[in-house]
C-alpha cells in the first residue's frame, strides 16, 4: 500500500471521527437551530444551517490537508493533480460513510440511551429532511464532493483558493453574525441593506452571491504587494512612516469611538469584556511574549486588583471601608499589584520554563483559594465576595459608558508595550528569553528584568481586574478561576505571541466571538481545544505572528542544516594539534 | 610534583590587567584547577592552551563570573572579582565569546549587537515607556556604535535585518564577538573563536584577532585548540593539563617544552 493511499485513509478516519464526535456531542443538533442561508424562494422551507455544515466543514478541512502532502517518498516525485483530487475523495467517501451510518443507528434509536442526541432528530438532519435512502444517498455524494472540493482548493493556483476560501469565511462569518449586524444596520438606519441581507435570521441567497463575489474581487484586486503572511507581518512591525498607515489609524480609533452608540447594550458588554482581556493579553504578553516567562498564574493578578478596588471603594466591604472613589483607588491597585508581582516573582527566579509554569499555575490557585478562604472572609468576605462596588465615576456601569475608560486604558497600555518593545528593555527581555545565560554574559541583569518583566505584568493585569471589579460591581472568589489565565494565554498564542495587533486579534477572536455566539456556549471549551490545535497545526506563529515568532516556527529547518553542515568534532582535531611536535 | 622550573611561570610586569592568584576550584572530589597563577599584561594577546578537559573553560568561567574559584583570588584593574555576578562583571569591562556559539537566534543580528551594548547605555525602564528625547538619542547612538562594530568584524551591512540564527557559521562567530565587543571591554575572552571553522575562515579570523588588539586598544585572552592561531597571534601562551598549570612561555619556548609535548602526545613522544 502506497504511503499516499495509507494517508489518505488516515485523513478519512480522522475526518470520520470528528463527524461523529459532533454528532454524539450535540453540536449538529444545537447548532441546526441557526440557519445560516435562507433558500425558502428556491426550495420550499430550504436552507442551509449550522448543524448539518458542521461535519461538512471538518471533511472539507481535513480533505484540504490530506491533499496538501508534499511528496510521499523522498526519491518519488510528489503526487499528481488527480492523486491528491483522489485523496481528498477518498477523505469524503471514508466520512460520508461514517455519517450515513450515524443517521442509520441514531434513526433506530439504538444507542439512544447511551448518546441522547444520537436519536432521530439527528438522522433527519443528516438525511436533509428525505426519507433513508434518498438521504443516505445524498450525505454521501455531498460528502465526496465537498472531499475533492477540499482537495481541489490545495490543487488550485494559490490566488484562487485564496480568494475562494476567503469569500466563504466572509460569507460564514456575515451569516454567523446575524443578530448582532442586523441591530447595527438598523440603528444606522439602513433598513434596505438588512432586509436585502438578511430574510428570517438567515443571509439571502443575492446576498450570499453578492458578498462572495465582492470579498473574491477584492482579494484579486489585492494580489500583488505580497502574501497575506508578509502583509500582516508588515503591519504588525508597524512599518515606520506612511500617511496611509495614520490614516488608518485615525479612522480606526473614530470607529472605536463610535462604536457603543451604534452597535447597542449587548455587544457593547461583549467589547468591554473583550477589552479586559485585551488588556490582561497585553500584560501576560509581557511576562510570556517578551520576557519568555511562562506564568500560568496570571489570573492572580487579576483578582488582586479587583479586590483592592473592592475594598477600597465598596461601602459593602466587610472589615475596612475607606469608600474611595474608584480613581484614587487606582493608584493603590497598582502599588499593591506590582509588591505582589514581586513577591511572586522572587522565589521563582530561578526556575525555568515548564518549572515555572508549574510554580505559576500554583500561585494563581492560592489567590483565589486565599481569597474565599475563612481566614480572610473578616475583610474580603469569603465565597460572599464584596458587593456594591462603585462604578469608575464619571463613567456608568452600563456597558456602553465603562466601555470608555476600558478602551483608552487598552490604547495606553498597548502604547506601553510597543514602547517597551523597540527599547533597551525589550531588547534586554527578548535576550533573556532567547539565552539566560548569553544574556548574563552580554551584561543584562537577569534578576532586575525578570522582575521588571512580573511587575509590568501584574500592573497590567490589576488594571483589568480593577476595570472588571468596577463594571461587574459584585465580585466573588469563583470570578477568578484558573480559566482566565488559560483564555489569556490562548488568546495570545491564537493572536501571535509576542505581538500587539495579535493581542487584540486574539481577544476579539477568542473572547468576542465566543460571546456573539451564543449556541457555541455549552461547547466552548471544545471549541478552544480544536481551535488551539487546528491553530498549532496550521498556523503555529498565530494570525498575526511578530516577526520573531516567525522566524522561529518556519525557519527551523533552514537552521538544521546549518548546523548539519558544522563540523563541531573536537576530537577529530587532535591529529592537527599534534602538529606542534618539532 | 612539578619540579624547580629555571622560566618564571607568570609574566614580569606590574602593568596586568587582570591577574589570578593561586585559583583552585573543586566539584566534590574532582579539583577541575588547582593553583592557577596566571596574568594577562595590558594590550597583549596571551593564550590558554591544554588537551580536552584540561580546566581551560573552567578557568574561562571563573573569570567571567559563571563559576566562583573554591580558593584563590582574580583580579581585574587591580580589584578583586570574585562573587561578582556575571553582567557586573562585563560592566567592569570584560567582554566574552563562548565555545558553543551562544547568538539570541530570533534576534536580528543589528539587535544582537545592541544587546551587547546594554551595559553602556543608561535609559531607564520608565524612560523608554516615555520615550523621553534622552533615549531615543541613546538609541540612535547605540544603533551608530553596533552598525561600526558589524562593520569592523566584517559583517556586511545588508545582513543587519537578518536573524542571527540564519547567518553562516563563520559569520556567528564574528557577530559574538560584535556583541562582545559593544560592550567596550578592556579585556577581550575568547573561548576557541575559531572551532569549526575552514583554514580561509581561521586565517582570516586570526587577522581580526589582531586588528581588534590594534585598533581598539584591547587586551585579549584566547582559548584554543588550533595551534596555528595560537602559535601565530599570541605573545604568551599557558599551559593547563588537568587542571594544572604546566607550561608558560613565548610560542616557541611552549613549543619545545617536552611537558606539553608529553601532555598532548604521551610520554613516549616527549622522549622520542
Amino acid at each position: 500500500m502506497s504511503s499516499l493511499v495509507r494517508r489518505s485513509l488516515f485523513a478519512g478516519l480522522v475526518a470520520g471521527i470528528a463527524c461523529l464526535h459532533v454528532g454524539l456531542v450535540g453540536m449538529i443538533n444545537t447548532f441546526q437551530e441557526r440557519q445560516l442561508l435562507e433558500l425558502g424562494d428556491i426550495i420550499d422551507g430550504g436552507g442551509v444551517a449550522l448543524g448539518s455544515l458542521m461535519p461538512m466543514l471538518a471533511i472539507l478541512l481535513i480533505a484540504n490537508r490530506a491533499a496538501a502532502i508534499r511528496a510521499v517518498d523522498i526519491d518519488q516525485p510528489p503526487p499528481s493533480v488527480a492523486e491528491r483530487l483522489i485523496s481528498g475523495a477518498v477523505v469524503g467517501a471514508i466520512a460520508g460513510i461514517v455519517l450515513v451510518g450515524l443517521a442509520l443507528v441514531s434513526s433506530s434509536g439504538f444507542i439512544g440511551s447511551m448518546f441522547v442526541n444520537a436519536r432521530n432528530p439527528l438522522a433527519q438532519i443528516l438525511w436533509l429532511g428525505m426519507d433513508a435512502t434518498a438521504g443516505s444517498a445524498m450525505v454521501f455524494i455531498l460528502s465526496v464532493v465537498v472531499g475533492v472540493a477540499g482537495a481541489a482548493l490545495h490543487v488550485l493556483p494559490s490566488l484562487v483558493s485564496r480568494a475562494t476560501v476567503v469569500a466563504l469565511l466572509v460569507v460564514l462569518l456575515v451569516a454567523l453574525l446575524e443578530p448582532f449586524l442586523s441591530v447595527i444596520m438598523r440603528n444606522l438606519e439602513l433598513d434596505f441593506v438588512e432586509d436585502f441581507v438578511y430574510e428570517r435570521g438567515a443571509l439571502t441567497l443575492p446576498a450570499a452571491v453578492v458578498l462572495a463575489v465582492l470579498t473574491a474581487a477584492i482579494v484579486w484586486a489585492a494580489r500583488s504587494g505580497g502574501t497575506l503572511r508578509e502583509r500582516t507581518a508588515a503591519l504588525a512591525d508597524g512599518g515606520r512612516g506612511g500617511v496611509a498607515r495614520w490614516v488608518l489609524l485615525g479612522v480606526a480609533m473614530a470607529v472605536l469611538l463610535v462604536l457603543p452608540n451604534v452597535v447597542g447594550r449587548r455587544l457593547s458588554d461583549v467589547l468591554t469584556q473583550v477589552g479586559l482581556f485585551v488588556l490582561l493579553g497585553l500584560g501576560l504578553n509581557i511576562v510570556i511574549g517578551f520576557a519568555g516567562l511562562l506564568d500560568l498564574g496570571y489570573v492572580a493578578f487579576y483578582a488582586v486588583g479587583a479586590y483592592t478596588v473592592a475594598v477600597l471603594t465598596s461601602p459593602g466591604s466587610p472589615a475596612f471601608s475607606p469608600e474611595l472613589p474608584f480613581w484614587a483607588s487606582l493608584p493603590f491597585v497598582i502599588i499593591i499589584a506590582v509588591t505582589i508581582g514581586l513577591m511572586i516573582g522572587a522565589p521563582v527566579l530561578r526556575l525555568r520554563g515548564d518549572y515555572l509554569a508549574i510554580v505559576t499555575l500554583g500561585f494563581g490557585e492560592i489567590a483565589r483559594i486565599l481569597v474565599g478562604s475563612a481566614w480572610l472572609q473578616p475583610y474580603l468576605g469569603g465565597a460572599q465576595g464584596i458587593t456594591a462596588i462603585p462604578p469608575a465615576e464619571p463613567f456608568q456601569r452600563a456597558p456602553e459608558s465603562v466601555y470608555y475608560p476600558i478602551l483608552a486604558f487598552c490604547v495606553v497600555a498597548a502604547l506601553a508595550a510597543i514602547a517597551l518593545a523597540n527599547s533597551r528593555v525589550g531588547r534586554a527581555w527578548n535576550a533573556m528569553r532567547e539565552d539566560e545565560g548569553a544574556a548574563e554574559a552580554s551584561g543584562i541583569n537577569t534578576v532586575r528584568y525578570k522582575l521588571l518583566a512580573f511587575a509590568m505584568g501584574a500592573a497590567f493585569g490589576c488594571i483589568a481586574g480593577a476595570f472588571f471589579s468596577a463594571k461587574i460591581g459584585t465580585i466573588f472568589p469563583d470570578s477568578f478561576s484558573i480559566l482566565i489565565s488559560i483564555n489569556t494565554l490562548a488568546l495570545i498564542i491564537l493572536g501571535g505571541m509576542g505581538n500587539i495587533a495579535g493581542v487584540v486579534v486574539g481577544a476579539l477572536v477568542l473572547v468576542g466571538l465566543p460571546e456573539l455566539l451564543r449556541e457555541f456556549a455549552e461547547y466552548r471549551l471544545l471549541i478552544y481545544g480544536a481551535v488551539l490545535v487546528t491553530m498549532m497545526l496550521l498556523r503555529p506563529e498565530g494570525l498575526l505572528p511578530s516577526r520573531q515568532r516567525q522566524a522561529e516556527l518556519h525557519e527551523g529547518a533552514e537552521e538544521e542544516e546549518g548546523e548539519g553542515e558544522q563540523p563541531h568534532t573536537p576530537t577529530t582535531r587532535e591529529p592537527r594539534e599534534a602538529s606542534i611536535t618539532p | 610534583m612539578t619540579e624547580t622550573q629555571a622560566a618564571p611561570m607568570t609574566a614580569a610586569t606590574d602593568d596586568a590587567i587582570l591577574r589570578a592568584d593561586k585559583v583552585t576550584i573543586r566539584f566534590g572530589g574532582l579539583v577541575a584547577n588547582r593553583d592557577i597563577d596566571f596574568v594577562v599584561p595590558r594590550g597583549r594577546i596571551v593564550s590558554l592552551i591544554g588537551p580536552n578537559g584540561a580546566g581551560k573553560t573552567t578557568f574561562f568561567n571563573q573569570m567571567t563570573g559563571l563559576l566562583t574559584p573554591t580558593s584563590g583570588n582574580i583580579e581585574f584593574e587591580g580589584e578583586s572579582i570574585i562573587g561578582l555576578s556575571p553582567h557586573d562583571i562585563v560592566e567592569r569591562g570584560i567582554g566574552r565569546t563562548f565555545q558553543n556559539i551562544r547568538l539570541f537566534g530570533a534576534m536580528t543580528v543589528l539587535a544582537n549587537v545592541m544587546v551587547g551594548r546594554h551595559v553602556r547605555m543608561s535609559a531607564p525602564w520608565w524612560g523608554s515607556l516615555l520615550k523621553l528625547p534622552s533615549v531615543r538619542a541613546e538609541e540612535e547612538a547605540t544603533r551608530q556604535r553596533a552598525r561600526e562594530l558589524l562593520e569592523l568584524v566584517g559583517l556586511r551591512r545588508r545582513v543587519e535585518q537578518q536573524w542571527a540564527k540564519n547567518l553562516p557559521y563563520g559569520d556567528q562567530r564574528r557577530l559574538e564577538i560584535a556583541r562582545a565587543l559593544a560592550s567596550d571591554p578592556k579585556l577581550l575572552l575568547l573561548d576557541e573563536p575559531t572551532a569549526g571553522m575552514n583554514p580561509g575562515e581561521t586565517a582570516q579570523m586570526t587577522k581580526l584577532i589582531g586588528r581588534l588588539r590594534d585598533e581598539l586598544n584591547l587586551s585579549v585572552l584566547l582559548i584554543e585548540h588550533d595551534m596555528k592561531v595560537v602559535m601565530g597571534v599570541s605573545e604568551e601562551i599557558t599551559v593547563l593539563d588537568h587542571g594544572e598549570k604546566i607550561a608558560y612561555g613565548t610560542p616557541e619556548q611552549v613549543r619545545a617544552n617536552p611537558k606539553v609535548i608529553e601532555a598532548y602526545l604521551g610520554k613516549g613522544a616527549a622522549s622520542a
